[in-house]
């Protein structure tokens, strides 16, 4: 494997996350997809192993040794290999998280991230309703100001962890009139009078994550569980998916990794015309692709979530939306034609590989889909070309 | 005479598309997603394509069949699988690979025998593929042995097609291994006959309600009038079989990708995000004029194929090329489909995520992508 200069820490949490991978998740996987059963059992085992703490910094039980978003990159792309589905509980739980990371108060940290830390609880975040997709900005739940109160209404759709979490980071209008700006993100408990959860979808892949609807009706907040200030919610939403954009990516490049891994196998030992298929050109130049593709991407993925840890203060949107957009492709691409070495048996769910492409479909659409990610990225180019003009014509 | 554009059709053609896209419009799609989520295809259904003779498309109608042409199966396998992949892989097995081996290779006693219950009642299927032989179809181990009049099956096949609902199958086997591929040999055995029985039903991706079986042949006594074909020449009954049944597989991948693009236009037309429509954005436009640009080029490379067949001209090429291009199509438009759907596109509630999951067997059954690119390749360089 290639040398990407991970630390002693790194490695550590790499090498536990790859064995619990494989005793604890692959052992169980196809269950857990075939029954849509939320991986309560292996949440229990990533608890244990302190790697809830990998993103959460010392001050409130974490351990980041200073990197904590290649270690939520390295986590979710072990766990990944196994089950992507599993490793949401993990990931999601993280993406629920970062909104209390990047605007929480030291009070808000305080209170919140030490539970995450331990994986006493789960988190989720909730932004997309029924009429907000790509859309983001057209939410309409509200959260409505009354005396130490919020009155959140509205419905969330598809929220990973849905149902699982204690703690929800939701984004709803505090001031309907200004639309997007009059947005903040809020910290809903589960539990909280007048929050409720709806439907749980049957999804095509990541079954053993629970994906559900958020309802909200009259429920009440306190004031103190306002992340930032009023007004800030989608300036926070954004800052959360620059740094967790890297983690979708790494997710697909678990993905891809793990059914390239089964394909390379069934390849060595599937014989046909008296040899290993494994030994047909054809084959072996459609794996030399897959292999390449998938470095390419652990490279982009591993270097943008580096880049975040050591520049905190630049945004990150550019190579965050790249990492995610490029891996989820390539996670598409190559569990495809990990089905296609397999033959028949690939198509068959006696066999692990299809749901690795079920599972990858996902990744070209969450956490903005990848025609998304492609408008974000071409935007920032060309405003970056129109800048060095501008600071060129100055000069 | 100048000729026609390949999908000007005949009158007749055109009528016959029209009733198989209004059946399968009216009749099928209202099932096709229960169906799925059951795994099973429901009787009724198949009894409506005997009775409206999608069943028997290009068989005469003296013998009980419709009377028309091979293309006109290529139509309706191509109008059913706009709306469910699995109801047209049980009228493609039917008419181009059973129906066909039958006429082609039948005696007039067997097509008497066979061609009018396939035409009324009998579900046919195709056994060719083992554990062992998926890829390298003739290193089948199913054994035939003589035994006074009769002969003695012995073997296990895998992955058959419509094997549940089956009255008839087609079954190769070898009469001596020792003779490799010559000793392969065709045999018509019928759902009852003694030793045989349907196995393991395979829980799969997708074509989920299509029923694909494992068979069994625990000394299966069938009388020696069951060699189709001769016996020996069993693997050219398989090839030349499956050479015309590409045919049926490239309309099914060209019915599954304009099936997606029918879907994801109508919602990108429906669906606003930003104010607007999502079809109003460029990048959809573009995605969706490719997707169809593609689709086009499969459905040109099918007829064109399938009209070659019917003209009696090679087409042993053209046919793995239809099959290996429009199942490269069909699997990229329905995973861009999922992606216009967005979230939506991923749940059961959607109908984007059926044809993703229907089209990847395209490129697998009936020989894999890489063993059209070899057919393809022996072609170019005259092997």
């Amino acid at each position: 494997m290639l040398d990407y200069g991970l630390t002693e820490y790194q490695t550590a949490i790499r090498d536990l996350a790859r064995e619990i991978a494989a005793k604890e998740i692959r052992p169980v996987a196809m269950e857990y997809d075939r029954d849509a059963k939320f991986p309560w059992p292996v949440v229990k085992v990533l608890a244990e192993a302190d790697l809830f703490r990998v993103y959460i910094d010392e001050k409130y039980e974490g351990l980041t040794d200073g990197s904590p978003i290649m270690n939520m990159v390295i986590v979710t792309e072990e766990l990944s290999k196994a089950c992507a589905g599993i490793a949401l509980a993990f990931a999601g739980t993280a993406l629920g998280t970062i909104p209390i990371v990047l605007s929480g108060s030291e009070e808000q940290k305080q209170r919140w991230l030490p539970d995450i830390a331990a994986g006493r609880k789960l988190a989720a975040f909730a932004l997309t309703e029924p009429q907000a997709g790509s859309d983001a900005g057209a939410v309409r739940t509200t959260a409505i100001r009354d005396g130490d109160h919020y009155v959140l209404n509205g419905t969330k759709l598809w929220i990973t962890n849905g149902g699982e979490a204690e703690i929800y980071t939701v984004i709803a209008l505090t001031n309907p009139a200004k639309g997007p700006r009059g947005a903040s993100c809020i910290v809903v408990e589960k539990g909280t009078p007048g929050f409720t959860f709806g439907k749980k979808e049957d999804k095509l892949g990541i079954r053993a994550s629970a994906t559900r609807e958020l309802i909200f009706q009259d429920c009440r907040v306190p004031a103190a569980n306002c992340l930032g200030r009023e007004g800030t919610g989608f300036i926070t939403a954004m800052k959360t998916f620059d740094v967790s954009r890297p983690g979708v990516g790494a997710q697909a490049l678990g993905i891809a990794q793990g059914a390239f891994d089964l394909a390379l196998e069934y390849a060595c030992t599937r014989r046909q015309f008296d040899a290993p298929i494994g030994s047909f050109q054809g084959l072996r130049f459609m794996m030399a692709d897959m292999a390449m593709k998938i470095e390419a991407a652990r490279a982009l993925v591993y270097a943008t979530a580096r880049h975040i840890d050591r520049q905190p203060k630049e945004r990150p949107t550019l190579y965050a939306a790249m990492s995610k957009c490029y891996a989820s492709d390539v996670a598409m691409d190559v569990t495809v034609d990990a089905v296609q070495v397999f033959g028949g048996y690939g198509y068959m769910h006696d066999y692990p590989v299809e749901k690795f492409m079920r599972d990858a479909k996902i990744t070209q659409i969450y956490e903005g889909t990848n025609q998304i990610q492609r408008d974000e990225i071409s935007k920032v180019l060309i405003s970056n070309f129109h800048s060095r003009v501008s600071k060129a014509r100055a000069a | 005479m100048t000729n026609p554009p390949l999908t000007l059709l005949s009158e007749e053609e055109g009528l016959f598309q029209t009733m198989a896209r209004e059946f399968a419009e009216y009749e099928i799609r209202p099932h096709a997603a229960a169906m799925d989520h059951e795994a099973v295809f429901r009787h009724d259904l198949i009894e409506k394509f005997f009775s409206q003779g999608f069943m028997s498309i290009d068989i005469p109608e003296a013998l009980g069949g419709s009377g028309g042409s091979f293309f006109m199966s290529i139509l309706a396998i191509e109008e059913f699988a706009r709306v469910d992949a699995s109801a047209a892989v049980i009228v493609d097995v039917q008419n181009t690979l059973v129906n066909n081996a039958l006429a082609r290779w039948g005696s007039d006693e067997q097509k008497r025998k066979f061609l009018p219950r396939m035409a009324r009642d009998t579900v046919g299927a195709y056994a060719l593929s083992e554990p062992n032989a998926g890829s390298d179809a003739f290193a089948l181990e199913t054994r035939a042995r003589e035994d006074g009049g009769d002969y003695i099956l012995e073997g296990r096949k895998l992955w058959i097609t419509n094997a549940k609902e089956a009255g008839l199958f087609i079954v190769f086997a070898t009469v001596n291994r020792e003779l490799g591929y010559k000793g392969i040999t065709a045999f018509l055995v019928e759902a009852g006959a003694p030793g045989f029985s349907v196995g393991k039903k395979e829980d799969k991706l997708g074509i989920r309600a299509s029923s694909t079986c494992e068979l069994i042949l625990d000394e299966c006594r069938i009388p020696k009038s069951s060699v189709l074909g001769e016996v020996g020449r069993g693997y050219k009954v398989a090839i030349e079989t499956l050479n015309e049944g590409r045919i049926g597989i490239a309309a099914q991948m060209t019915g599954v990708a304009q099936g997606a693009i029918d879907q994801a236009t109508r919602y990108a037309k429906e669906r606003k995000q930003f104010g607007k429509p999502i079809a109003e954005n460029q990048a959809i436009q573009f995605q969706l004029a490719r997707l169809a640009t593609e689709t086009e080029a499969a459905r040109l490379m099918t007829y064109n194929a399938a009209r070659l067949k019917e003209a009696h001209k090679p087409f042993l090429k053209e046919a793995a090329m239809a099959k290996y291009f429009t199942s490269e199509v069909a699997e990229r438009v329905a995973s861009e489909c999922i992606e216009i759907f967005g979230g939506y596109g991923y749940t059961k509630d959607y109908p984007a995520e059926k044809y993703l999951r229907d089209a990847k067997i395209g490129k697998i059954y009936e020989g894999t992508s890489f063993m059209q690119l070899q057919t393809i390749a022996k072609v170019l360089l005259g092997q």
